[in-house]
């Protein structure tokens, strides 16, 4: 459970976060969706506890310390953020490495979640410049899942991707976030994949919440104009109105 | 990282007590003043010492003037050194009326030194002027230099600065020449000859004398002290090698008189022969020259390559945990690289001889100059390399609770990897340069070459130590390259080749 109540933020003058409230219910997703600058990776930091709220308060799992936090979360951003010096399994593995596992231990789960991601095994030796940006993202959610973390957090993870990789990718992570039953909060200003993703949504702009609820609710009981602008300026797939029940 | 930083110091003074205390057989140290004439009698003095058998002969040829060599001497850096008594009584003791050696004793043994009967021979400053000129401006004495303000004269700098020389010669005479250019002694011969110098200071036992048609100017007002050559010793030499101080008395007591000594010069400075064969001829031995240069060579490309490698290593391990301490502490880095600056802009040379005073000559304080020389670039790449790493790969590590000592070891410096070696590359060029400079102190190494070369004016002998140097830094340039191989992970090399 992670719970932000009445959170501002600022750097230096400007108003990152304006008294956010927010809670993300255990083993669900939960999408934050807007636009750049809207706050929403402030959000993932805060809870992650790289930052401190100015005002507010963040608590995770019961007023988990800040310091044990980080072994909770795992966290995947745009591009992957692997280290270009170490081999696809090295970057996997580095949170084990550090945490002390033994290097069975480690091998064993290096092939669990290479199964659980569908990445062959070979790949496995290669250095991130020799990937594909789906292959180096499922990476990087693979490092994230590596300590088994019951909650992840994802950042823009498919925002780099081509239209085609990335609906596919979008497919295998809702099987897998499905499967390991984890809390996530996942980050994106593409309204397609928040319906893909997120039962639950909170709409950001500027710094507060504008709406919270589903993408139905969004959609049919917007709580602002800037909510139907928001949606409309992307135009959902034919697909997604069908779905939607009109 | 204060304990780390402790861990350098501490290794920078292992390092350096080791270069200073090679365990060695007792050595007598014999010194030398970077001229001709000083680096043969010092060479006389070491194949006595080494006939002898006492003791071991240790040379520190080539320490610049009067005042490093009598430094060198007084803070018991070296033992023994040929040293000129108007010197003594004007630069050293600084009491111009005390003419003769016995009036010398009392005071320099007050300072632990003892002086050896006179060499034999007088080496005054002397004026000397092309025979043409001599005829054809009526030129005899120094005083009548005095009708001749046009003159171009050229001095070398000891010269031009010393009581006993220029500025006292020209009150004492009244003498004033608007054009005076300051030269290195060796270098004035070929001025004058060529024409581009009227007159010059020289030597009246400087081997050019007998062999170019020069005239020296009579003293006829007697300004110039005896210059009588005698050795200066630190009584600790004569109480512990007694038999090698009765040996130099014995064999050089009375015995090298004007012409002998001017012959002597002549055969290093004009027939280019080592001073050891110099110094063998007047012992009366025959030498072989040619294999001694071959382990000479030999010598000195293994000091050379030890005062490189030496500095460069502490240079590296003060220099790397410097540079990681001001990439983590933004407001220090500035301090810290304006520090490390400041050394660089001290002329390498000043910078040397600003150790002497803290750590003596020879080995020691060279390395420790170098070492701060070659810091710079370290301490900047290794700050640049490290603060200038993609931030969210950095972020990154705290989330995957690499910390401390593993994000530096597993991620920042293997990171930064490419660009701290680029610095630590050019330290190391840089200092095979610098290490020619270390020989002006007695640290050894091709800078001997260059600095007996100079002293002899003899191309030849300065390039037999600058083209070894040239080719050492080739060499260590690309052995770095090779080096880049192991250290710099094969991906980023990849990735950088790449894009």
């Amino acid at each position: 459970m992670i719970v932000l109540r009445h959170v501002t933020k600022r750097f230096g003058s400007h108003v990152a976060l304006d008294g956010i409230s927010l809670t993300v219910e255990p083993g669900r997703t939960h999408v934050l969706l807007g636009s750049s600058g809207s706050g929403k990776s402030t959000i993932l930091k805060l809870v992650l506890g790289l930052l401190r709220p100015d005002a507010g308060e963040v608590h995770v799992d019961d007023n988990l310390p800040r310091s044990a936090r980080l072994a909770q979360i795992g966290y995947v951003v745009q591009g992957g953020a692997l280290y270009p010096h170490l081999t696809a399994a090295r970057n996997v593995t580095l949170p084990a490495r550090a945490a002390g596992w033994s290097m069975e231990r480690q091998t064993s789960r290096l092939q669990a979640l290479a199964a659980l991601v569908d990445l062959e095994p070979e790949l496995m030796r290669r250095y991130p410049h020799e990937l594909s940006g789906g292959q180096a993202q499922r990476l990087s959610l693979m490092r994230a899942l590596m300590l088994d973390p019951p909650i992840l957090l994802l950042d823009e993870p498919l925002g780099a991707l081509d239209p085609i990789i990335r609906a596919s990718l979008q497919n295998q992570l809702v099987r897998i976030f499905a499967e390991l039953s984890k809390t996530v909060v996942l980050v994106t200003h593409d309204v397609r994949e928040a319906f893909v993703f997120g039962a639950a949504i909170t709409l950001l702009s500027e710094g507060r919440v504008v709406q919270q609820g589903t993408l139905a609710d969004l959609a049919h009981r917007p709580a602002d104009p800037f909510v139907s602008e928001f949606l409309s300026a992307q135009a959902p797939p034919p697909e997604m109105t069908r779905d939607l029940g009109r | 990282m204060r304990r780390r930083a402790a861990l350098g110091l501490a290794t920078l003074a292992l390092l350096v007590a080791a270069a200073a205390a090679r365990a060695e057989p007792p050595s007598v140290r014999v010194g030398s003043k970077s001229f001709t004439e000083s680096y043969i009698l010092a060479e006389i003095v070491a194949q006595i010492v080494d006939e002898t058998g006492e003791a071991r002969a240790e040379r520190r040829f080539g320490l610049g003037g009067t005042g490093l060599a009598w430094g060198a001497l007084a803070a018991g850096h070296i033992d023994v050194y040929p040293e000129y008594t108007g010197t003594i009584a004007q630069a050293i003791l600084k009491t111009p009326a005390l003419t003769s050696v016995d009036a010398m004793r009392a005071p320099l043994a007050a300072q632990s030194v003892i002086v050896s009967e006179p060499l034999g021979f007088d080496n005054t400053y002397a004026l000397a002027v092309r025979r043409e000129s001599a005829t054809r401006l009526g030129l005899r004495t120094i005083g009548d230099l005095a009708r001749h303000p046009e003159l171009r004269a050229g001095f070398d700098a000891g010269f031009l600065e010393r009581a006993d020389g220029w500025p006292g010669l020209q009150q004492h005479y009244g003498l004033r020449f608007p054009d005076v250019r300051i030269l290195e002694h060796a270098l004035t011969y070929p001025a004058l000859v060529a024409g581009s110098l009227d007159i010059i200071d020289v030597f009246s036992t400087d081997g050019q004398l007998g062999r170019m048609d020069l005239v020296l100017l009579d003293d006829d007002r007697h300004f110039f002290p005896e210059y009588a050559a005698v050795l200066l010793a630190r009584r600790a030499l004569v109480e512990r090698f007694p038999r090698t101080w009765a040996a130099l008395q014995r064999r050089l007591g009375g015995r090298l008189d004007t012409a002998t000594m001017a012959r002597l010069n002549a055969l290093a400075d004009l027939e280019h022969r080592s001073f050891a064969e110099a110094a063998a001829t007047f012992l009366g031995r025959s030498s072989t020259a040619s294999p001694q240069r071959a382990r000479q060579l030999a010598t000195l490309t293994l000091e050379h390559l030890e005062l490189v490698a030496i500095s460069l290593a502490v240079a590296v391990l003060i220099g790397l945990p410097l540079g990681i301490l001001a990439a983590r502490r933004r407001r220090l880095a500035q301090v810290e690289l304006a520090g490390v600056g400041l050394f660089q802009t001290i002329p390498a040379l000043a910078l040397l001889s600003f150790m002497i005073p803290l750590f003596g000559i020879g080995r020691v304080p060279a390395l420790v100059a170098l070492s701060l020389y070659a810091l710079l670039p370290i301490v900047r790449t290794t700050h640049a390399g490290i603060s200038s790493l993609d931030s969210r790969l950095i972020e990154m590590t705290t989330v995957l609770g690499v910390r401390g000592w593993r994000r530096l070891a597993w991620i920042e410096l293997p990171l930064a990897s490419m660009t701290i070696m680029a610095g630590i590359k050019t330290s190391a060029v840089l200092t095979v340069g610098t290490a020619t400079l270390a020989a002006f102190i007695g640290g050894g190494g091709y800078g001997t070459l260059i600095v007996t070369g100079l002293a002899l004016n003899d191309v030849g002998t300065i390039l037999a130590g600058a083209i070894p140097a040239a080719v050492m830094a080739l060499i260590i340039h690309a052995a770095f390259e090779a080096l880049d191989r192991v250290v710099v992970p094969r991906a980023l090399r990849a990735a950088a080749s790449v894009s």
